[in-house]
């Protein structure tokens, strides 16, 4: 009990609610409908006029949300843009690379996010770059050695291509498959295994779905 | 392959084997390409991928909730630290405070799950090397962690046990108890088990000097939790980004200084005795009240994106969630600490014996499950 009362101020959001409930301040957070934490501008933080700084044009755009700041770079500065992040910068540890499909965008249908962290400090970046379909992304193993796999699961999954990368091939799907399961446009019942798979023992659109072929 | 064998057989020289993925020593299915001269290992390559269910593909199809069960089986020896990162990524976005009743809950289930990985690990890792004895020792005290695990949420292995906005249940009478028993008698058994290796001549020949990994290559591989402790470099989410109420109990973070499988080893079973010490706080301080936030029916995050991790036994295990406002999510990624790790494998046993090789799968933790999600 005693420990409830001594993180309750902590924990407690300010000015959210309306003025009119007056017992409702006292209630404790968890009690309190929840308020989502609202992305806004970040260009001026300090993670990311560093970067401005050491590399300008660099910065396309930057938003916070939850304390995570997200600096988009135009995809022809990316591999300049993580070479002076990790060399002039000290972000040494690559913790995360993924992608996510937005079909349809104009701007480009995939974004590849790179989520960085800098022992120094232990603070962390969030790069993102919008890539067409129809584009390469640079591969950044080069930079940091950890892109390897990561990028591999992204070319498997999205099918987007890393040009550089020593060894691009499919990681978690088999060689010979076909499709990129994680796009959006990827039916979630599979694609039809048997005839996609053995072309030459299955006709097209034969042998066994998967699934159960229901859909 | 036979042939090739046969070629070489005389002088000696190169040839590929394949270990795995049917092998015992592999931990499940993980199939490497070694290429060996003799006896020495010249390089590994491993192959993954027996084991992809399409998890993230199936996170897409569900509500948040049920997503939860589809972490179990990622780490299936960790599945209460698997639903710790989903729930806590959502609730970051939703920006939901928990009770401190579930935060404390959360914990000590957390910390018990990683004493139940970690004598996973050390029981399998033995018996890799040789040693059979710790083998039954270590299971049966598991057991009693997941029998404490069945009385609160009714499952022993995918256990299902966290919601967004806390946890399902409250506590049965006596489980706090039965908890406290259990973790009385704990640390004299991580004293018996350290007696039976530690200082055992075979375990250090085997382990002492086997699958190196220095602290900047351990950087520079993205290693996190033991395997990058042990080559030195402290370093612990619990730590660096508090979550739950981790800032409000005391623990170290043991380090090793050589980056071998004998330091990961004793890291980790420093890392028991210091869960324990965890437990053993939060049960002390464990508040009375709700253990569910006022949260709505439906789990609807805003539009955004968040990166939400927490310390597994095995290492950061990351959720990135992007959120299109409704009440599926729109893309969830897992960074998976087994993935990562197992990738700085063939720099480690690169120069070593082929029974090495059965020791730093060992000493990575892997599970197959969370690399193939």
């Amino acid at each position: 009990m005693a420990d409830d009362e001594k993180v309750a101020p902590k924990a407690s959001r300010t000015g959210d609610g309306p003025a009119a409930d007056a017992p409702a301040a006292s209630k404790p957070p968890w009690e309190e409908k929840p308020v989502a934490p609202l992305p806004h501008d970040a260009t001026s933080h300090p993670q990311v006029a560093e970067l401005e700084a050491a590399l300008p044009g660099a910065v396309a755009g930057a938003v916070e949300l939850a304390g995570q700041v997200t600096v988009t770079v135009p995809l022809e500065m990316l591999l300049l843009a993580c070479q002076t992040l990790k060399e002039t910068l000290g972000y040494g540890f690559l913790v995360d690379l993924t992608v996510v499909d937005w079909p349809g965008r104009e701007a480009g249908r995939f974004d590849v996010v790179y989520w960085l962290h800098r022992h120094r400090d232990e603070a962390r970046l969030r790069l993102k770059v919008m890539v067409a379909e129809t584009q390469e992304v640079p591969s950044v193993t080069g930079v940091w050695k950890v892109a390897n796999w990561m990028e591999r699961e992204a070319f498997d999954m999205f099918g987007l291509y890393f040009a550089g990368h020593p060894n691009l091939e499919r990681i978690l799907t088999w060689e010979g498959f076909s499709g990129h399961p994680l796009r959006k446009d990827f039916p979630i019942e599979g694609v039809d295994t048997g005839a996609a798979m053995y072309p030459d023992i299955f006709p097209p659109g034969g042998g066994p779905v998967a699934g159960g072929g229901e859909g | 392959m036979e042939t090739a064998a046969l070629k070489t057989f005389a002088d000696a020289e190169e040839m590929e084997v394949s270990f795995g993925p049917q092998h015992p020593s592999t931990h499940g299915v993980l199939r490497l390409m070694v290429k060996v001269d003799g006896e020495r290992i010249l390089d590994a390559k491993p192959i993954i991928g027996y084991l992809h269910r399409g998890t993230e593909k199936l996170f897409e199809r569900e509500t948040y909730n049920g997503c939860i069960p589809h972490t179990d089986r990622m780490d299936y020896t960790a599945a209460v630290t698997n639903n710790q990162g989903l729930v806590g990524a959502v609730e970051k976005l939703m920006g939901i405070t928990i009770p401190p009743r579930a935060a404390y809950l959360r914990m000590i289930l957390a910390e018990l799950q990683r004493l139940a990985s970690h004598l996973v690990w050390l029981a399998t890792h033995a018996l890799d090397i040789g040693a059979q004895t710790p083998y039954f020792y270590c299971f049966e005290e598991r057991d009693k962690i997941l029998d404490l695990f069945e009385e609160y949420c009714g499952a022993r292995l995918t256990t299902n046990c966290m919601r967004v906005g806390g946890m399902p249940y409250d506590l049965t009478d006596g489980w706090t108890d039965r908890c406290r028993a259990f973790i009385n008698q704990f640390p004299a058994k991580v004293e018996d088990w350290e007696r039976l290796l530690t200082k055992n001549r075979i375990w250090r020949e085997r382990t002492v000097g086997v699958g190196v990994i220095s602290a900047a290559d351990a950087v520079e591989w993205g290693l996190t939790g033991p395997p990058l402790r042990g080559s030195g470099v402290r370093w612990d989410i619990r730590k660096v980004f508090p979550y739950d109420r981790y800032n409000e109990v005391e623990f170290d973070v043991p380090i090793g200084t050589n980056g071998d499988t004998y330091d990961r080893y004793l890291v980790r079973m420093e890392e028991m005795r210091q869960s324990v010490r965890i437990i053993r706080q939060c049960l002390d301080r464990l508040p009375d009240g709700p253990v569910m936030a006022k949260v709505p029916k439906v789990i609807k995050p805003p539009k955004g994106e968040v990166y939400f991790s927490v310390e597994g036994p095995k290492g950061e295990l990351g959720y990135y969630l992007v959120s299109d406002g409704g009440e599926k999510p729109y893309r969830l990624h897992v960074r998976p600490a087994c993935f990562i790790n197992l990738q700085a494998l063939p720099d480690m046993v690169r120069g070593q014996l082929v029974a090495d090789l059965v020791a730093v799968i060992g000493t990575l933790d892997i599970v197959l499950g969370e690399i193939d999600r």
